[in-house]
């Protein structure tokens, strides 16, 4: 398991808990249950939750999907510098804002699927992640045919391009398809663009 | 739009037989809660919530039952082959088993949220009506004890006015097993989203095996008996509709009625998620089975770009194009099991696979094979799995399109079609193939190794599409895609685009194949 980021899956367990603890707040405030303003509370920390963790942070490798409209929130979430980069902060956090949502019943699946988002952004912060921004890339205009090259001009197996600058070594290593140019049983005719 | 109807009617009948299913199941348990007279103190003290609650449970239930079916692939793959008398079409269905087994998860998820709110708003009104005094009919049933000697026939399950919903929820298995099964259904979903599967597979495979738990608590859910309706001999001998009004003498002597007496359901989820569990134990154990089977690796081919091909031998294998197969390697991990299309054709005596490098375990998988002077490491393999993709054979003019390792499902066919022409087999409509692979890098085309020149770089559909029309003018063509949403969306807009209003005249039909 040693590329996982579990930043990633610990940013979409707190979202979730986030909605949660909104859910079981909005239950507790409107039903007037016992303690209902424990439920207030857990709707102020469940959308401060949301807020938070709505912009994804950026993989190490690969590329992230973004979520929907995230670039606002990641502004702000930026300003924050190392109070929002850093997971450390987050883990303890989300640690606090979990335990008073836990006094009341309605609250306290949020309480502890939070908790357990604390927990794996604890090990994420053990293992060296912190939050990367998604920065906007600016929008390259699409070539029309830009990205047709002329083909090759060798029939196959054809070694790949550095084979060709260096047969000794290369060509060993990367073997063409299994068997030799093969005959086709009907003639083929070529329909280049 | 008459295609995609033809293509998909089934999945449409079928998705709504479900859907209408729930909705029954739903209503008919909410009215039967709602209107009988065996609930009839229950509800004096908790409303319209207890319907609502039991409700969502057979819904639950329901939908827990058949959640575990779409992943049995083996016995997919069973009822596949003994429905071949069935049209392609309907067996296809089959393949979006996947694309079920998370509608059922999403059903699941509402009604465990319906569920619980339900009960929260139950366990407040116990709560209130146990810590009145003000002699109402609700504070009067909550009274009714506990004591096993009276008969044990009570109604509240809070016994005492100390008592806090909390601990009543973490002292009672319902209240408890609500609980676990809650958190191992929120984990479950929130490592399956799609970015976590496609990047972090490991994660994901690992969490959804807490379906365990789910299951187990689900079975032991019911044991307390805690909804409670009225015992039929106390109906009989003091019924609400005659004894509610004069609850205040129902202590007197001489009263007609006497206190209701009530008793607690026994556990119904088991009934229904018994079965589906016995299949899922046995496809388990088929899998295992499966994999114990000796594969013989017969060559390891390195391709440039990271990709592995490993051509294969497996007693009693056979496969049909497009076909796909789920490779397990002990020494990189145990339990991971993950799907690889088959790119060799069936014509050949091997089968193989292709593998890109995209994660941790492919990577294992690579670097272990790349160890020239180690033993090759054992690989287990289940399968084959999935419809073959034989609709490519019945157009005249087929257009397969594949991006990235997208290739792989079409290196099969354009194999399969080739040696259907050295063997000149009658049966194969298709005349012309035209292959576009979109690589990302310089390079060749290693998968196949026929003369044909693959087109580089993006095609310009526009163009080839208006190509293709105007040399086949009077054919039927397939346009084939292995590959991004994007790519889909461009091709069936060139699709419809093209194809001429007159039947009679070229008309692209669009197949989409997801991995």
């Amino acid at each position: 398991m040693g590329q996982i980021e579990w930043a990633m899956w610990a940013n979409e367990q707190a979202l979730a808990s986030g909605l949660i603890l909104i859910t079981g707040g909005i239950v507790a405030t409107a039903g007037r249950f016992t303690q209902w303003y424990f439920g207030a509370y857990s709707i102020v920390a469940g959308v401060f939750v949301c807020l938070l963790e709505y912009p994804r942070g950026k993989r190490k490798k690969g590329s992230t999907m973004e979520r929907c409209g995230q670039k606002y929130m990641t502004a702000v979430v930026k300003l924050f510098g190392p109070l929002t980069r850093n997971y450390y902060i987050r883990a303890v956090l989300h640690l606090l804002l979990s335990v008073p949502a836990g006094f009341l019943l309605a609250t306290i699946l949020g309480t502890a699927c939070l908790a357990i988002a604390s927990g794996i952004y604890l090990l994420a912060a053990v293992r060296g992640e912190q939050w990367t921004p998604i920065e906007p890339k600016p929008r390259e205009r699409p070539q029309v045919g830009g990205t047709i090259k002329q083909p090759p001009s060798n029939p196959p197996p054809r070694p790949p391009a550095e084979a060709r600058k260096k047969p000794s070594e290369e060509a060993a290593a990367a073997e063409g398809p299994s068997a030799g140019p093969q005959t086709n049983p009907i003639p083929v005719t070529d329909e280049i663009v | 739009m008459g295609n995609w109807v033809v293509n998909h009617w089934f999945s449409v009948l079928f998705l709504a037989v479900w859907f209408g299913l729930n909705v029954f199941l739903f209503v008919d348990a909410f009215l039967k809660y709602e209107k009988a007279d065996k609930y009839y103190y229950t509800r004096k003290i908790l409303g319209s919530t207890l319907a609502c609650a039991r409700a969502s449970a057979l819904c639950l239930n329901f939908n827990s039952m058949l959640i575990l079916l779409p992943v049995c692939r083996n016995l997919l793959s069973f009822l596949r082959g003994t429905c071949s008398f069935c049209s392609r079409t309907l067996r296809k269905q089959l393949d979006h088993n996947l694309t079920f087994h998370k509608l059922v998860a999403y059903m699941i998820c509402l009604h465990t949220a319906i569920h619980i709110i339900a009960h929260l708003f139950n366990f407040d009104c116990y709560s209130r009506s146990r810590q009145a005094t003000d002699g109402s009919l609700a504070s009067i049933l909550s009274g009714l004890s506990h004591d096993e000697k009276k008969g044990g026939s009570w109604l509240n399950p809070i016994q005492s006015p100390n008592m806090t919903v909390k601990y009543v929820t973490f002292t009672s298995i319902a209240g408890l097993t609500g609980v676990i099964m809650t958190i191992a259904l929120i984990l479950m979903v929130t490592s399956a989203t799609e970015f976590i599967r496609r990047s972090y597979f490991e994660v994901f495979w690992y969490t959804h095996h807490l379906f365990i738990f789910y299951i187990l608590g689900l079975g032991i859910h019911g044991i307390g008996g805690i909804v409670r309706g009225q015992t039929e001999k106390s109906m009989k001998e003091s019924h609400p509709c005659k004894c509610a009004e004069s609850f205040e003498m129902w202590d007197d002597r001489d009263s007609h009625c006497k206190r209701p007496e009530f008793e607690g359901h026994p556990p119904e989820s088991w009934k229904w998620i018994l079965a589906p569990v016995i299949l899922y134990i046995c496809e388990r154990i088929l899998r295992f089975y499966r994999s114990q089977q000796k594969v013989v690796i017969t060559k390891v081919v390195m391709h440039p770009s990271k990709v592995l091909e490993l051509q294969m031998n497996k007693r009693g294998f056979s496969m049909e194009v497009g076909q796909y197969i789920f490779v397990n390697c002990p020494s990189i991990s145990l339990l991971e099991w993950h799907p690889f299309t088959l790119t060799s054709a069936p014509e050949e005596d091997f089968f193989s696979i292709h593998i890109r490098a995209a994660g941790d375990w492919t990577e294992n998988l690579i670097r272990a094979f790349e160890q020239q002077y180690s033993t090759i490491p054992r690989i287990e393999v289940d399968g084959p799995f999935g419809t073959a993709s034989e609709d490519v054979f019945q157009y005249e003019v087929a257009v397969l399109v594949g991006a990235g390792i997208g290739v792989t499902p079409f290196a099969s066919i354009l194999k399969s079609i080739w040696y259907k022409f050295q063997c000149a087999d009658h049966n194969l409509k298709t005349k012309k193939v035209g292959h576009a692979a979109l690589n990302f890098d310089k390079a060749t085309d290693i998968l196949t190794g026929l003369k044909q020149k693959t087109s580089f770089g993006r095609p310009m559909w526009d163009n080839e599409f208006s190509k293709i029309a105007t040399s086949h003018p009077k054919s039927v063509v397939g346009v084939f895609l292995c590959g991004p949403q994007i790519l889909a969306k461009s091709l069936r807009k060139c699709c419809h685009r093209y194809s001429s209003l007159d039947p009679r005249k070229v008309q692209f039909y669009f197949n989409k194949e997801n991995f």
